[in-house]
C-alpha cells in the first residue's frame, strides 16, 4: 500500500496540543488529584488541578459540634503529620480562653511535632523516590516510620489519629512503659528479645533510641539519593522558582526555604517552647525539587536535635501535663467519685462541653507543609461559629500551573512529590 | 503419610485433595480458587487517611507482599480494590468507574468506618455515606483508620473467601444491581 506523505505533512502542520487527564486514580497523584494536561510532545504546556475529591466539609461538620470534638477533625486534615494539625487548634482555643499551659506540657507537643515533621518529611522522601521508580528508599524511610507510630500508639492508643493534645495541654502524661513484642509461632525468642531490648524503657528512653540511631539513618538515605546521578537529573532544576515569586503565590515552609528566603515561625514567632531550643533552619538556594529534597532532609536531623533536647527537659522535669482549668479540662477519674463539683463539671464537659468567650483570633504554627492556621471566631457558645483552616498545600498547588510549564511530562510527577501535597488538607 | 484409601475417602466425602509420593489430586476448582486466593493483587488506589495504613501494610514491618499480593497500579490488571478512605460525592464516579474496569473476578475491600458508612464524616453533605452504595463490598473492616494489622487480617479473611467461593459461580453484581435500581 502507498503512503501519501504529501497529505501526510499537511496533516502535520495541522498538530493540535494533545489534552489528557491525570488521575484521580493515578499511583502517583499523592491522593484523588485529578490533573488535565495539556502537552504538546511531550513538554507540559498547561495544568489545570481539580480538587474537591476529597473535600469532607471538615470546617461546616465543626461549627455543629462542641469544641472539643473537632479535635479529631484535625487530625485527619493533613493525616500525614497529625499532631500539629492539633497543636494549631488547640492553640485557638487556648488563645480565646486566655489558657495558660504547663511548661511540661509544651515540651510534649513540641517532642511530638516534631516527631511528626519526622514522619512527614519521612513519607514525602520516600514517595518521591517511589514516583521516580526507586523503591529501596521508601522501604528504608517507611521502616522509621513505623518506630515513630509505636510512640505515637505508646501515648494516645491510636497509631495514626492520635487525638493527643487538648485545650490546656495534653490528655496524658508519657507512658513509663513500651508494648512489647510477644512470642509467636513465627518469631523466635532469640528475635523477640532483640526486638524489644530498645522497647524495655519508658518511653522517652524509646524516643532516645530513636534520636541515636536516626542520624545514621539519615545518612542511609542521602547515601542512595543525595549523589545518585539518576535522582540528581530528576530534580536538579527541575521547576526552580526565586523567592519573591514564591512569596507572591503564598508558599510557606520547605517549599519557600529552599528558595533560600528565611521564614520559619518557630523563630519568626516562636510558640510553645521553640524559643528556649537550640536548632538551625535549613536554607536552600534556587528553589529546585533537588533543593527542596535537600532542605528536608536537613530538617529532619534538627528536628531530630528537637526533640533531643526535649527528651532531655523531660527527664528532668516532672510536673503537670495539663491545665487545672476546671471548666475546660475534664478532673481526674477519682475526683469526679469524690467531690459533687467535680462530678458536674465532668458531666458538664462530656456532654456540652465549654463555652468559650466572645472573639475571634488567628493561631499559626510551623506544620511540616509550611504555614497551617486557623482563623476561629467564637460567639461565646460551646461550638465555635466559624473555623477557616489555612492549609499549607493549598497554595502550592495553586502554582502547580507555573511550576510545570515547559517541563517534560514525567517531570509533573516528580514536582507533584516534591510539593508534598496531601489531600485532606487542601480539600478539607 | 496417611494411608492412600483414607485419603480417597476424604476427598470423596470433603474434597481434601489426596497428597502422595510429591503427586495433587484435587478438583480443578479448588485448584483455581487456591491459586486465585494467594495471589489478590490490590489496585493502588488510597483516598485518605487509611491510604497510609495501607502503604504501612505494604511497606518493611508487615511486608504483604509475603502473603502474595502485588500492588498494581492499572485496573485492569488488579483483582482488589481496597477502598481506602472517606469516599466524596465527587469521587463517586470515579470510583465506579475504576470498579467498572476491573476485570472479573474482582472483590472489593472497604477499609475504614468512611468507607464502611461515613464514619466521623457521616453528617457531612459531600461524603457517601458507606462506599457499599456505589460498589459491592467483599469485606469491611473497621478502624479509623484500621491499623495495618487489622488490615492484613481482613485481607487474609478476603482470602480464604476467595478459596471457599465456587470459581464458576461468581454472582453478577451488576445484574443484581440492575434489578436493585428498576
Amino acid at each position: 500500500m502507498m503512503i501519501d506523505l504529501v497529505s501526510r505533512s499537511n496533516a502535520l502542520g495541522e498538530l493540535k496540543n494533545f489534552t489528557f487527564n491525570f488521575g484521580p486514580q493515578h499511583p502517583a497523584a499523592h491522593g484523588v488529584l485529578r490533573l488535565v494536561v495539556e502537552v504538546e510532545g511531550e513538554t507540559v504546556v498547561q495544568i489545570d488541578p481539580h480538587i474537591g475529591l476529597l473535600h469532607r466539609a471538615t470546617e461546616k461538620l465543626m461549627e455543629s459540634k462542641p469544641f472539643n470534638h473537632s479535635i479529631g477533625y484535625m487530625d485527619r486534615l493533613d493525616y500525614v503529620s497529625i499532631l500539629p494539625n492539633e497543636h494549631v487548634y488547640v492553640m485557638a482555643i487556648e488563645q480565646l480562653l486566655g489558657l495558660k499551659v504547663p511548661k511540661r506540657a509544651q515540651y510534649i507537643r513540641v517532642m511530638f511535632d516534631e516527631i511528626s515533621r519526622i514522619l512527614n518529611h519521612l513519607l514525602v522522601l520516600g514517595s518521591t523516590a517511589l514516583d521516580m521508580g526507586a523503591l529501596t528508599p521508601w522501604f528504608y524511610t517507611f521502616r522509621e516510620r513505623e518506630i515513630l507510630m509505636d510512640c505515637y500508639e505508646a501515648v494516645s492508643g491510636a497509631r495514626m489519629h492520635a487525638n493527643y493534645y487538648c485545650p490546656g495541654g495534653v490528655l496524658r502524661d508519657l507512658p513509663n512503659r513500651m508494648a512489647q513484642f510477644e512470642e509467636s509461632p513465627w518469631r523466635f525468642s532469640s528475635e523477640i528479645k532483640d526486638l524489644n531490648a530498645p522497647r524495655s524503657g519508658s518511653l522517652l528512653d524509646y524516643i532516645q533510641y530513636f534520636t541515636d540511631i536516626f542520624p545514621a539513618r539519615c545518612d542511609e538515605y542521602e547515601a542512595l539519593l543525595t549523589d545518585n546521578r539518576i535522582w540528581k537529573q530528576r530534580t536538579v532544576g527541575i521547576s526552580p522558582i526565586d523567592a519573591d515569586r514564591a512569596l507572591a503565590l503564598g508558599f510557606t515552609g520547605p517549599m519557600l526555604r529552599s528558595t533560600g528566603y528565611m521564614r520559619d515561625l518557630r523563630v519568626d514567632q516562636p510558640y510553645a517552647v521553640y524559643d528556649a531550643l537550640d536548632f538551625n533552619i535549613a536554607l536552600g538556594k534556587t528553589g529546585d525539587c533537588y533543593d527542596r529534597y535537600l532542605v528536608r532532609v536537613a530538617e529532619m536531623r534538627e528536628s531530630n536535635r528537637i526533640i533531643q533536647q526535649c527528651v532531655d527537659w523531660l527527664r528532668r522535669h516532672k510536673g503537670p501535663v495539663v491545665s487545672d482549668h476546671p471548666k475546660v479540662v475534664p478532673p481526674t477519674r477519682e475526683r469526679s467519685k469524690m467531690y459533687m463539683e467535680e462530678m458536674i463539671h465532668q458531666f458538664k464537659h462530656f456532654s456540652e462541653g465549654y463555652s468559650v468567650p466572645e472573639g475571634e483570633t488567628y493561631a499559626a504554627v510551623e506544620h511540616p507543609k509550611g504555614e497551617m492556621g486557623v482563623y476561629m471566631v467564637s460567639d461565646g457558645a460551646n461550638k465555635p461559629y466559624r473555623v477557616k483552616i489555612r492549609a499549607a498545600g493549598f497554595p502550592h498547588l495553586q502554582a502547580l500551573n507555573e511550576l510545570c510549564r515547559g517541563h517534560m511530562l514525567s517531570d509533573v510527577v516528580v514536582i507533584l512529590a516534591s510539593m508534598d501535597i496531601v489531600f485532606g488538607e487542601i480539600d478539607r | 503419610m496417611r494411608d492412600l484409601r483414607q485419603q480417597i475417602h476424604d476427598y470423596k466425602h470433603s474434597g481434601t485433595p489426596i497428597v502422595r509420593n510429591g503427586f495433587v489430586v484435587m478438583q480443578y476448582k479448588q485448584l483455581v480458587d487456591w491459586a486465585r486466593g494467594n495471589s489478590v493483587w490490590p489496585l493502588s488506589f488510597g483516598l485518605a487517611c487509611c491510604g497510609v495504613e495501607l502503604m504501612h501494610f505494604i511497606a518493611s514491618r508487615y511486608d504483604f507482599d509475603r502473603f502474595g499480593f502485588a500492588l498494581r497500579a492499572s485496573p485492569r490488571q488488579a483483582d482488589v480494590m481496597i477502598v481506602a478512605g472517606t469516599l466524596c460525592n465527587k469521587m463517586a464516579p470515579a470510583l465506579r468507574a475504576v470498579y467498572d474496569m476491573m476485570a472479573e473476578p474482582k472483590y472489593v475491600v472497604s477499609m475504614g468506618s468512611c468507607a464502611n458508612g461515613g464514619g466521623y464524616y457521616h453528617y457531612s453533605y459531600s461524603v457517601v455515606r458507606g462506599c457499599d452504595r456505589i460498589v459491592p463490598v467483599d469485606l469491611y473492616i473497621p478502624g479509623c483508620p484500621p491499623n495495618a494489622e487489622a488490615l492484613m487480617y481482613g485481607m487474609i479473611q478476603l482470602q480464604n473467601k476467595i478459596q471457599g467461593v465456587k470459581s464458576f459461580y461468581m454472582p453478577d453484581y451488576t445484574r443484581e444491581l440492575e434489578q436493585n435500581d428498576a
